[in-house]
């Protein structure tokens, strides 16, 4: 195999050239420039959780003839993991109450919709068929949720999305459709304040992916960042895996920092081929891209990333991280709390003695209390009335909390 | 040797010479109640069929039917006139799109009622059917398919850069056609699959008479040398190319109608289902019931379309069964579940009567050595 | 004209002259990275075709399951998503040790495949469709055990070396990432073209190509020069499997294949199908003009869609390929 001997010499050559050069991709203060780095925000410890945040186990002492809800939504095809994160969260809240509560037993009846909305609607009709589910959660993306609000409002059955943030999902008069977090239409401002503000960046390149939450999310940010992104725009594709022409486009540009509108699939290996062309930026991602998968998947170039995202960080919320662990395996994921705070909202119905659509319907309308991961209430159109930014970075392979940024 | 072949004659086909030996009339009685039956399908949910409490029944059925039209469309183009088409999915594109952008609130354009849609829709895929073949027909074979799965490939793109296309954000309220229930919701809701699927059955027994003639004609004596072998074909005076787009374009207006009535039924419109993956599924679909024969590909089709939808429960391990199962379906049955029968003859059931004193004969191995003892090889 | 408008606003199309100058040589060299891997992985497609006319839609498989193969033995040798500290004779001993590896796995899996799938095929004389959809199944098959087993996410990252600048062409950088890639890459290609016009063996993969029957009468175990056409393109998908990693540490998903495999096997056509060489040049085109895409027109979609277009317009003035089709005339 002569092809193995060439290759050898020249990775000596590599390898050399490396041993002298040293890791420069593990240094990372390079702020000398008046910017501010991942490595310069100072790490908060801990969040703000909600001193009377509502639990799912309640006082115990619940009782009710037995009832149902439903997750529906992603379990398996490529977008899985996400669903996952949200059907563990629902679970283990669903497990939780029926362990305090022997007199309520509550059946959680999952559905997989793949993620795909023409799937979706064939599910969704069996789930408002089946009369005795009281409250659905999901759907976790926002293209099934366009596709099935209608039906889920035709037959009146409320249901709470713990991840689809399009922003128009709230305009289509249904009232029954409850959000759980905020749109990109908060997150994306609030990340532009942040870059410009606290990152001090005064050139900033956003890289787009084809989704539709990448797309709603990068025109966001770029309305607010104004000059500051304009010469440096870039879009990728799902699935794409070979970032070298972006990496040139942006390393020519030469950014305080990048934002990545897309999930974390693509943005990880768009990090770490950044990270390896030498480009000392802050990497900023939102909540698609906050995971600790991203962190596996970029490996050591993930040490310049930040991420925005409307999410309290369930893994900082001790009980439940601990609990979730036990159930799924891993910590909680982008979302699990979200889906565990939007069941226990349902399992409070229950224990207040709800037992028909229409009165769940109301009482989720009318809920003003704490969960774990922020106070809910919400607006006639399902839009959360306030909602928080929360700002990550990451710090020696682990996502760290660093406050709120809006 | 001549005992174990008298009995050679399989039930299967016997069935099939028992059924081609049916006076005309004699066939259309047997087939009204199967039709009925099939009309009746979704609301008598059988027990053991059902797909809940995983997906609603009716809609199962409304996929199932979506696929079965387009498998059909697909039959035109791979299983009569033998052109392997990789960007079917392309065709299928374009007419839910067509569909989408003239009746969806979230569209710019003039609205349409969506009827109006469905002709339309089968007239634009129609062209960009002949656009696509006029350059790349002359390719043979695999040529043909990789520029099919470029096609296919190129319209999910542009449905994601061209802005007035939405990309993933899609249209919202695809129309559906008129029609309110007592309770002012409307008949063709997407959640009551029931009328969508007599409407998609009705007109997958309109497209089945009107492929089943064209079968028959010279049109499709043509296709079927042009299949078997183009060259020679082309020797004897069949303008293949001609036919070729021929079948091409009927195969796209199939696909395109088939692509509206999906926008319709599922009411939101992205471009998230028209990947390479849909292309190969569909051609599954009609290799697995059998190219050429139109009641096997629609068998094809309700499996591919059934067993996600049946068994959801299975959830990871629907794709690697489905896998398995055509991977072990191919080495017993390589022809399909039901395997191509090709009436030869555009009057066969007068020739055949002339010639043997029987009826229409199926082409399996020898289509005009007369079955039967005497026929034979000892 | 309100209805055509939205055909004639032009917004969605823009071309970025200035950065596609600025970039070219950046461009081209990337381009051709990433497209000796697009080669290599063409050329199993290409030898599988020659040899039996058949579409191996599940060679995208074959790869993948080199590439994890490549993964696990990285990371039993330690390997992380840091950079190992390790010495050059460690890294380039590992590097091989895992090649060998993903050469070994991707190639039993071609074979299998071959065996298991494609052969009770031919054995009952099935139609050519058939093979088609048993590749399919194949692909789905494998996809799913992958998923079952390994989850939806992609592995962990791992990381061989940091690529380091070498020296400077027309302004452009050159590392020894793609030093090494390319250099390996155009070494196991020479190698593969040598070995297939000059062995014995190569001789029997180019008789069966040009005609099965002729060459069985003429001595050649046709089922041999079969099994030795899947194994030898699988052990050059578990070679491309290598530098992919190498490129992209956290590539290696359960349907990571697919589209590199939609890319790989476009080459092989852009090529001429059954042609080593065509594979390799169409591989390199590939690679670069989708780096050229994605620059000009500021959109990877773009470059998806101008590969297709080249694709097209080559395969309409030369229907076979650039250079041609034929496996069995092609002679050194």
């Amino acid at each position: 195999m002569s092809g193995v001997r060439v290759a050898r010499a020249i990775t000596a050559v590599a390898v050399a050239s490396l041993v002298i050069g040293g890791c420069a991709a593990n240094n990372n203060s390079s702020s000398s420039g008046g910017t501010a780095s991942a490595a310069d925000l100072p790490v908060v410890s801990e969040v703000p959780v909600p001193a009377d945040a509502v639990l799912p186990a309640g006082d115990g002492k619940a009782t009710c003839a037995g009832a149902t809800i439903a997750y529906a939504g992603a379990e398996t095809g490529a977008n899985a993991q996400l669903g996952l994160n949200i059907v563990n969260g629902v679970q283990l809240a669903v497990n939780q109450h029926n362990q305090a509560n022997p007199g309520c037993q509550v059946t959680l009846k999952k559905f997989d919709t793949e993620g795909d909305p023409t799937k979706a609607t064939g599910i969704v009709t069996q789930v408002t068929n089946e009369a005795d589910i009281l409250g659905v959660i999901g759907l976790p993306f926002s293209g099934e949720s366009k596709a099935t609000g209608g039906i889920f409002q035709q037959t009146g059955l409320a249901h709470i999305t713990p991840s689809a943030t399009n922003p128009g999902l709230t305009q289509n008069g249904w009232t029954t459709f409850f959000r759980a977090l905020g749109n990109d239409a908060v997150q994306g401002p609030a990340a532009a304040q942040f870059i410009t503000g606290k990152l001090k960046a005064s050139k900033v390149c956003v890289v787009q992916d084809d989704s539709d939450y990448g797309i709603g999310l990068a025109n966001a940010i770029n309305g607010v960042l104004g000059d500051k992104a304009s010469g440096c725009q870039d879009k990728v594709t799902t699935g794409q895996r070979d970032f070298s022409a972006t990496v040139t486009k942006i390393n020519n540009a030469k950014p305080d920092a990048i934002f990545y509108s897309g999930y974390y699939a693509e943005g990880a290996p768009l990090d770490q081929q950044l990270a390896n062309s030498g480009f000392k930026g802050t990497f900023v991602g939102p909540d698609g891209v906050k995971d600790d998968k991203f962190i596996q998947q970029a490996g050591s170039a993930s040490g310049n990333a930040v991420f925005t995202c409307p999410c309290v960080p369930g893994e900082l919320v001790p009980d439940f991280a601990k609990a979730y662990q036990a159930l799924a395996g891993s910590a909680p994921g982008t979302y699990s709390l979200e889906g565990y705070d939007s069941a226990t909202i349902m399992l409070r119905a229950i224990d207040s003695g709800i037992k028909d659509r229409a009165s769940m319907l109301n009482y989720i309308k009318n809920y003003n209390a704490d969960g774990l991961s922020k106070r809910f209430v919400w607006d006639p159109t399902g839009e959360l009335k306030t909602s928080t930014v929360y700002g990550y970075k990451v710090q020696n392979g682990k996502i760290v909390y660093i406050g709120t940024i809006s | 040797m001549t005992t174990s072949q008298a009995a050679r004659p399989r039930r299967a086909g016997r069935l099939g010479e028992w059924w081609n030996n049916l006076p005309r009339p004699q066939q259309w009685a047997a087939l009204v109640p199967i039709v009925v039956l099939i009309y009746f399908l979704p609301v008598l949910n059988p027990p053991l069929l059902t797909t809940e409490p995983y997906t609603n029944f009716p809609i199962a059925m409304v996929h199932a039917a979506e696929l079965a039209m387009v498998a059909i469309g697909l039959n035109v183009v791979v299983g009569q006139a033998g052109l392997l088409d990789l960007g079917y999915v392309g065709f299928f594109a374009v007419g839910a799109y067509v569909a989408a952008l003239l009746t969806s609130k979230d569209s710019m354009l003039h609205k349409l009622p969506y009827l109006a849609t469905l002709p339309l829709a089968m007239v634009v895929t129609m062209l960009a059917g002949v656009l696509l073949g006029l350059p790349t027909l002359r390719l043979r074979g695999d040529y043909l398919a990789i520029v099919t799965l470029g096609f296919g490939e190129i319209v999910r793109l542009l449905a994601t850069i061209v802005p007035d296309l939405k990309g993933q954000v899609g249209f919202q309220a695809v129309g559906h056609p008129p029609g309110t229930k007592a309770d002012g919701s409307p008949i063709f809701a997407a959640n009551n699959g029931t009328p969508w699927y007599w409407l998609v059955v009705t007109l997958i027994i309109i497209l089945l008479l009107f492929v089943g003639n064209l079968e028959r004609s010279r049109v499709g004596r043509a296709w079927v040398a042009i299949r078997e072998d183009e060259d020679a074909a082309e020797l004897m005076g069949v303008p293949t190319f001609k036919f070729k787009l021929w079948a091409f374009a009927i195969g796209a207006a199939i696909g395109g109608l088939s692509g509206a009535l999906v926008a319709g039924q599922t009411g939101f419109m992205n471009n998230q289902n028209f990947s390479v993956a849909f292309s190969v599924l569909y051609l599954a679909a009609v290799i697995l019931g059998g190219s050429g024969n139109k009641v096997g590909v629609m068998v094809g089709a309700f499996i591919v379309s059934y067993i996600p939808d049946r068994f959801t429960n299975l959830s990871d391990r629907k794709y690697l069964i489905f896998g398995l199962f055509l991977v072990v379906l191919m080495i017993f049955r390589p022809q399909g579940l039901l395997g191509a029968r090709q009436r030869l003859l555009s009057r066969g059931r007068q020739a055949y009567q002339r010639l043997i004193g029987r009826g229409e004969q199926i082409s399996s191995e020898s289509s005009v050595a007369p079955s039967g003892e005497e026929g034979r090889p000892a | 004209m309100h209805q055509l408008a939205f055909l004639a606003d032009s917004s969605w199309i823009t071309f970025d002259v200035d950065s596609f100058r600025q970039q070219f040589w950046d461009n081209t060299f990337n381009g051709l990275t990433f497209g000796a891997i697009y080669a290599l992985i063409a050329i199993g497609y290409t030898l599988v075709y020659g040899v039996l006319q058949l579409i191996n839609f599940a060679h995208s498989e074959v790869f993948i399951t080199g590439a994890y193969a490549l993964v696990f033995t990285l990371t039993g040798l330690g390997f992380s998503g840091s950079p190992p500290g390790l010495g050059a004779g460690a890294l380039i001993a590992d590097l091989i040790v895992a090649m060998l590896a993903a050469m070994l796995a991707s190639g039993v899996i071609a074979v299998v495949l071959e065996r298991v799938a494609y052969r009770p095929l031919r054995n009952r004389g099935a139609p050519r469709l058939a093979f088609l959809i048993t590749a399919i199944g194949m692909s789905f098959t494998i996809q799913y055990l992958f998923f079952i087993w390994r989850g939806a996410s992609a592995e962990p990252a791992v990381i061989m070396f940091v690529p380091t600048p070498v020296f400077e062409v027309f302004g452009a950088t050159i590392t020894d990432q793609q030093l090494v890639i390319v250099v390996a890459a155009i070494v196991l290609m020479v190698l593969t073209d040598m070995f297939v016009n000059r062995t014995r063996f190569g001789r029997g993969v180019r008789a069966v190509a040009q005609d099965p029957d002729t060459a069985t009468l003429m001595g050649v175990n046709k089922e041999r020069v079969i099994l030795l056409t899947f194994l030898l393109g699988g052990i050059l998908a578990g070679a491309a499997a290598l530098f992919y990693v190498m490129k992209v540490p956290s590539g290696v998903v359960f349907n990571g294949g697919f589209v590199l495999g939609i890319k790989a096997f476009a080459a092989a056509v852009l090529g001429g199908i059954g042609n080593i060489r065509g594979a390799v040049l169409g591989g390199l085109l590939i690679g670069v003009v989708g780096n050229y895409g994605q620059t000009l027109l500021g959109n990877a979609q773009w470059s998806d869609v101008i590969a297709f277009v080249v694709l097209v317009v080559v395969l309409m003035f030369r229907p076979t390929g650039i250079l041609g089709e034929s496996l069995g005339k092609a002679r050194a």
